[in-house]
């Protein structure tokens, strides 16, 4: 097998940009076991040696802090790889050698890319990379990712650590006097004992008992817990002794010590600053005016339009071909297969399942490509800093405003890009809340819906009524975010302390790999399962059908009708072709036949399962002011929201209604004396905040790592939105509207 | 002079003297270089007046103010 090379560094180091480099389109994106972290491998090949590459997630620091703290961790003790290349930031040494030091404290074999030394030179910093690396003891090699320089003396380097050329010990700094003395009596007691020492160096061990790293800590525990309480012990002696001296911890005190460390090793020669280090550069001028407080959220505003407007709009087009592609697929088929069940399960089970899935495809590239935009060059950094005091409120994180757009804060979005969008944010807490709440946006599919209602009952009030809405669902999500955030995703804000990185220009080739592998990543994924629950939905809406009895007397009205009409004419009708002329008696019987198609429709899909959990629904939902037709309407809503509208024509014998073409619907609607524009009130309501359809629930599942959220915002949002539009109905009613 | 992060304006530069914070968030300013110390220069507030904007090491890092009040700096 191929020796493995893990890629490992701070975010923004360029880490990313070396792997594309390194592996071409030779790459693949999984994920770790577990978790829902990024695991990206792939291949590097020269001169007939090949190397197994990891892109580790982007870090800090070797804390079990965050998840992919934890996933690199145990990726380098778990899986050893041969060789792990640093790649620290040349022009930000200092810092992105904190991290180079405890690869060090650990013992694994390292070797470093000083990458972007080419930003480091126009800044003004030299690096003497030679001394640096006898310094550290490791090889130092100069790169740019972004051109590829460096590339073959960094793999030499790396494949001559990985042929095991080199010895790598764990390197011993001294973390002061109060720590040292009680680190070595631990270093020993665990030594002695073999405690984790087949994994762990017992050093490290002791290390991070006293950094308390609740890891480490807990697999102490259930290894040998004696031991570990001693040790523990220990810490908490040392600990109280630098509280009342020092007024400070040990982990604190051990950080201070590796900063102290690199500082002394930098003095010696290796780094040279032409000019001040505060100075600013091109990208700080850019910021004056990009954070600005009175220009800077106009700009955030119109390229938050911009990104929503390149998403829907140009995406358009492919959505357009695709929705043709499978019409023209479904209607071709139809015409070849028997009428039947299969036919049936084929076109509207199968072929609408797929192509519902499929649909999404351009949406999903669009989105992830303009996002992958904001975020390779810096600016989704600058709009989290912007406005984050304002989602905080909510127990959310600046960022979180991307995935809220997206979904249809600007009505006409989709949740499914959305719930996906939710990736660039690093806080977990604040990035399920995030994820669980934009399915409450108004998303394109629940336009119909709504524009269905306001034509019928506030004809008049359309621009006012569609600006509550979006106001409503804003103002939905944020509340029901915050009462997440206090009940069941309750705990302290994660850090916002993060980097405003540089801006930079996002290179093609990083764009275009971001975005296939997220698009590939929604196809594979989601694909299985939707279509799998996709002929679930048909089937309930199909079966059990109706009785033979029941479907020969719609044939039998059927046949009378045709047999009062002159032969002639049932044969003009038989031998037309769609869309043709008829003449006045055939085309009025046309219409007396396919009034009978609609009403068996109707009755087919009333004793359907759907249709009889609507019934049986109804006991609960008249509350609400809803009967059966709508209960149905809000089942196959779960499909896809404006199945809402078509389900409803049916249901209403209308036939199957073209989402669009809603007048005749309307009409019915306006005359039906159980609706009434309160009821309309509450089923727009209902509509917005109810389960997210299935597509969606599969992503909220898949990106929260857990059916369980997907299940909960399928329960919680339909009681949720069930309360609310009982509350209208009935306050309403209670008011005599 | 000793001052919390907090109450320094933009432009205003120091080295910070203590980060009295033990968990997570202290973890966290520590992985970032924000050690006693280490030069600092603020370079800037959101529009919002919070989060802050800093210079650290020649890098720049945003932090809310509730976190930087853990951070006491000496000024000139």
């Amino acid at each position: 097998m191929a020796p493995t090379v893990a890629l490992a560094g701070n975010p923004n180091s360029g880490k990313t940009t070396l792997f594309n480099e390194l592996t071409g389109s030779r790459q693949h994106v999984g994920n770790y076991p577990g978790v829902t972290v990024e695991k990206k491998e792939g291949t590097y090949v020269r001169d007939g040696f090949r190397l197994h590459i990891v892109d580790l997630p982007g870090t800090y620091s070797l804390t079990a802090y965050s998840l992919e703290e934890v996933v690199t961790r145990d990726f380098l003790v778990n899986q050893k790889p041969e060789v792990v290349i640093n790649i620290v930031d040349a022009s930000n040494l200092e810092r992105n050698l904190y991290l180079a030091i405890q690869f060090l404290e650990m013992g694994i074999p390292i070797c470093i890319a000083l990458n972007m030394i080419d930003v480091a030179k126009k800044r003004g910093i030299k690096v003497n990379a030679q001394k640096l690396s006898s310094l550290l003891g490791v090889p130092v090699t100069p790169t740019v990712a972004r051109s590829g320089r460096g590339k073959k003396e960094l793999m030499d380097s790396a494949s001559q650590i990985a042929q095991g050329h080199r010895q790598f010990t764990p390197l011993k700094i001294s973390y002061g006097a109060d720590i040292d003395p009680v680190l070595s009596e631990m270093e020993k007691e665990i030594a002695g004992r073999h405690f984790l020492t087949d994994t762990y160096q017992a050093r490290w061990i002791a290390l991070k008992y006293l950094e308390s790293d609740e890891q480490i800590i807990s697999k102490g525990q259930k290894a040998n817990p004696d031991l570990s309480s001693r040790l523990k012990e220990m810490v908490r002696k040392v600990s109280h002794h630098l509280l009342n001296t020092l007024d400070t911890y040990p982990e604190a005190m051990i950080a201070d010590q590796r900063y102290g460390y690199i500082k002394s090793i930098l003095k010696q020669g290796v780094i040279h600053h032409k000019y001040d280090r505060n100075r600013l550069y091109s990208s700080d001028r850019i910021d004056k005016v990009l954070t600005n407080r009175f220009v800077g959220p106009l700009i955030m505003l119109a390229v938050i339009a911009g990104l929503y407007h390149f998403t829907f709009t140009y995406s358009k087009l492919p959505v357009g071909w695709l929705e043709r592609f499978f019409g023209w697929l479904g209607s071709s088929l139809s015409a070849v297969l028997p009428a039947g069940m299969l036919k049936s399960l084929i076109v509207s089970g199968i072929i609408d399942g797929v192509g519902g899935v499929l649909g999404f495809v351009p949406l999903i590239m669009f989105m992830f490509f303009g996002i992958a935009i904001l975020e390779d060059s810096g600016y989704l950094a600058r709009v989290a800093f912007m406005l984050d005091r304002v989602f905080r409120i909510f127990g959310l994180h600046g960022s979180s405003v991307m995935a809220f757009i997206v979904s249809g804060g600007i009505a006409g979005g989709c949740a499914v890009p959305g719930v996906m969008a939710t990736r660039t944010l690093k806080s977990p807490r604040e990035r399920l809340a995030t994820l669980l709440t934009v399915p409450f946006m108004n998303c394109g599919a629940k336009l119909p819906v709504f524009a269905l209602l306001i034509a019928t009952f506030f004809a008049k009030y359309e621009a006012a009524i569609m600006f509550l809405i979006t106001l409503g669902a804003w103002a939905g999500a944020l509340l029901v975010a915050k009462l997440l955030r206090v009940t069941v995703i309750k705990g302290a804000p994660t850090p916002f302390v993060m980097e405003l990185p540089p801006y930079r220009m996002p290179t093609f080739k990083g764009l275009a790999i971001h975005t296939w592998e997220r698009t590939w990543q929604y196809i594979k994924k989601a694909g299985t399962v939707i279509l799998g629950l996709s002929i679930v939905l048909w089937a309930m809406m199909t079966f059990p059908g109706l009785p033979d009895s029941k479907i020969q007397e719609f044939e039998t009205l059927r046949q009378a009708e045709t047999s009062r009409v002159p032969v002639a004419i049932a044969a003009e009708l038989k031998a037309a072709r769609e869309g043709a002329g008829l003449s006045g008696p055939a085309s009025s019987l046309k219409e007396k036949l396919q009034r009978i198609d609609a009403a068996e429709a109707e009755a087919g899909l009333r004793n359907s399962i759907a249709g009889r959990i609507g019934g049986a629904l109804e006991s609960v939902s008249k509350w609400a002011g809803f009967d059966w037709r709508t209960n149905i309407a809000l089942v196959g809503g779960f499909a896809a929201k404006e199945v809402v509208v078509s389900t409803l024509g049916t249901a209403y014998s209308l036939g199957e209604l073209d989402p669009e073409e809603t007048g005749s619907l309307s009409e019915t609607l306006a005359r039906d004396p159980g609706w009434s524009p309160l009821m309309a009130v509450g089923l727009i309501v209902f509509t917005m905040f109810y389960s997210p359809c299935f597509v969606s629930v599969i992503c909220i599942s898949r990106e929260s790592g857990s059916w369980k959220w997907g299940v909960f915002a399928m329960a919680f949002n339909t009681v949720l939105a069930f309360v609310l539009a009982v509350l209208i109905f009935q306050i309403g009613s209670a008011f005599g509207l | 002079m000793r001052i919390n992060l907090r109450k320094m304006h933009d432009n205003q530069a120091g080295t910070i003297a203590s980060v009295k914070v033990a968990g997570e968030l202290g973890r966290r300013l520590r992985d970032m270089g924000l050690v006693p110390g280490t030069e600092i220069k603020i370079q800037g507030r959101a529009p919002l007046y919070d989060p802050v904007a800093l210079r650290v090491m020649g890098a720049t890092l945003t932090l809310r103010n509730n976190e930087a009040d853990y951070i006491e700096v000496e000024i000139e």
